[in-house]
């Protein structure tokens, strides 16, 4: 679970769940995004972009971020293209930016974007920056507060992507999730029940045992 | 009770002040970009507060069960000062952005003309981008300077029926309606309107196109004024009806002119975290 979801899933979902209106002007618009060459400028930017950011109210809220992600892959958008699209976005805009690293950009470059993200307070940007592209590329330290942050506002830890994977085995983790709990208890307050699941996945695998 | 209230700086205000707007019938709001009471040195602290209309106040908003939609523009005060007008050349990158539902607050503050240069500008950019505008009407001077902003007005490309004067009061009302634009009525603890003064100007000019706001901001001011004007309009005999008109389908109608209102946030404790589903693997 929370592999990065194909983008022709993303698509035929879309196509399906559209109204006939909204289906043809993401039509439009992919077409306008695939035709895209270069980069425009501040006065005139790619119409695509404008696609971008007008998607919410062409589509409706529900299906605005995977329009948005698919605009992007069709656009090819580089890193350069998908941190202004980022800086100058609103934050369901940049909650699809996020959501479309994992597509578009196979190294570490993307990391200030979910570093960003994971600085705000704004849980849906939280909950969209701990996907598949943080669990490949964010390193310990940070994850480990990604996790922690998520415990703290309430995002549910389902959102965090390869939880087990990456969760298993990190003493540091487990330390940290100890303390979180310790104050919580201290203060009177409970413990999340997301705290425990976390803490039961960072412990190492049972040796296994040798058939005699 | 629902309400809408098309002009309030929640900015400004706190969490207490979201909670209690909810109880009190409030379920949606527009933030106009304003001045910030320190005067701005720069565009990029302009971009910044764009930025937070249009990401951290929505956010503020939905937890308490409140939609909230924006204006953006560079204001008449600040229009005045040449370290801030570059703003207006970085205005159309905001004005496509889907939580935008009207360029304002423009008008005038002391009828310059860099101010007149800012309002012909701006409601030229409202026409580009099919919005509609929300004027404000200057605190001095203010019926010279109703005068000056439908003559501006009427001179644009923007129809004067897709015009919200805001600010308006006894000696204004008369002419901006019988111009044919939506009337705003800020209603304030000490000064702009009273309660009272509102229910006998909707019994002289009747409720079409007239909406009511807290201007609620860093001053003086009330966030729940338009709940108190809908109890005062109820106990001076309007109905049930002209308020839900006033207080909630008269703004739904002017700023639905945008074509961009979506008014359905989930009641606060239900909202989401997750986003679109099917990007996390479930359909």
């Amino acid at each position: 679970m929370n592999q990065p979801t194909s983008l022709t899933a993303v698509r035929a979902h879309l196509d399906t769940a559209l109204s006939g209106a909204a289906r043809a002007w993401l039509d439009q618009a992919l077409a306008e995004a695939a035709a895209a060459t270069g980069h425009g400028d501040e006065k005139n930017p790619p119409v695509w972009e404008l696609r971008f950011a007008e998607a919410g109210r062409r589509t409706g809220q529900e299906h605005a971020d995977a329009a948005r992600v698919v605009l992007l892959h069709a656009a090819r958008a580089d890193t350069g293209t998908l941190a202004r699209l980022y800086a100058e976005g609103t934050a369901a805009e940049r909650r699809a930016v996020l959501h479309a690293l994992p597509h578009l950009v196979p190294g570490p470059e993307g990391l200030p974007l979910v570093e960003d993200a994971l600085r705000t307070n704004d849980t849906r940007l939280v909950a969209a920056a701990v996907g598949p592209y943080a669990a490949e590329h964010l390193p310990a330290h940070a994850w480990r507060h990604s996790v922690l942050k998520c415990l703290f506002t309430g995002v549910p830890v389902d959102a965090v992507a390869e939880l087990w994977r990456r969760a298993h085995g990190d003493t540091e983790l487990a330390r940290m999730l100890g303390d979180f709990a310790q104050e919580r208890t201290a203060a009177g307050r409970p413990v999340p029940d997301d705290l425990q699941r976390v803490l039961a996945l960072t412990a190492p695998a049972p040796p296994t045992v040798k058939e005699s | 009770m629902r309400i809408f209230d098309p002009h309030i700086h929640m900015t400004s205000r706190t969490t207490d002040d979201y909670q209690a707007m909810y109880a009190a019938g409030v379920r949606a709001l527009v933030e106009p970009a304003f001045w910030l009471g320190q005067p701005r040195t720069s565009p990029a602290s302009f971009f910044d507060y764009f930025d937070a209309l249009l990401g951290w106040e929505p956010f503020r908003a939905a937890q308490y069960g409140i939609a909230h939609h924006c204006t953006i523009a560079l204001n008449p005060k600040e229009a005045n000062d040449p370290r801030c007008t570059p703003v207006i050349d970085a205005l159309p990158r905001y004005l496509v952005k889907d939580n935008v539902v009207a360029v304002g607050e423009i008008g005038y503050d002391s009828m310059t003309p860099a101010e007149d240069t800012a309002l012909a500008a701006q409601l030229q950019l409202a026409a580009d981008h099919e919005l509609p505008a929300l004027v404000h009407t200057p605190h001095r001077d203010k019926l010279a300077g109703l005068r000056r902003t439908l003559d501006v007005v009427r001179e644009s490309a923007l129809p004067v029926d897709r015009v919200l004067i805001d600010h308006l009061n006894e000696t204004t009302v008369k002419e901006a309606k019988d111009a044919g634009s939506w009337l705003g009525f800020s209603v304030y603890p000490d000064t702009k309107m009273d309660e009272d003064r509102m229910v006998e100007i909707l019994r002289t000019y009747g409720p079409e196109k007239v909406l009511v706001n807290s201007a609620a901001d860093w001053g003086r001011s009330d966030p729940l004024k338009t709940r108190l004007v809908a109890d005062a309009m109820l106990a001076g005999g309007f109905t049930e009806d002209d308020v839900d008109r006033v207080l909630w389908r008269n703004p739904v109608a002017f700023y639905g002119l945008s074509g961009r209102l979506q008014l359905d946030v989930p009641a606060p404790e239900s909202a989401t975290h997750e986003g679109n589903s099917i990007l996390r693997g479930g359909a």
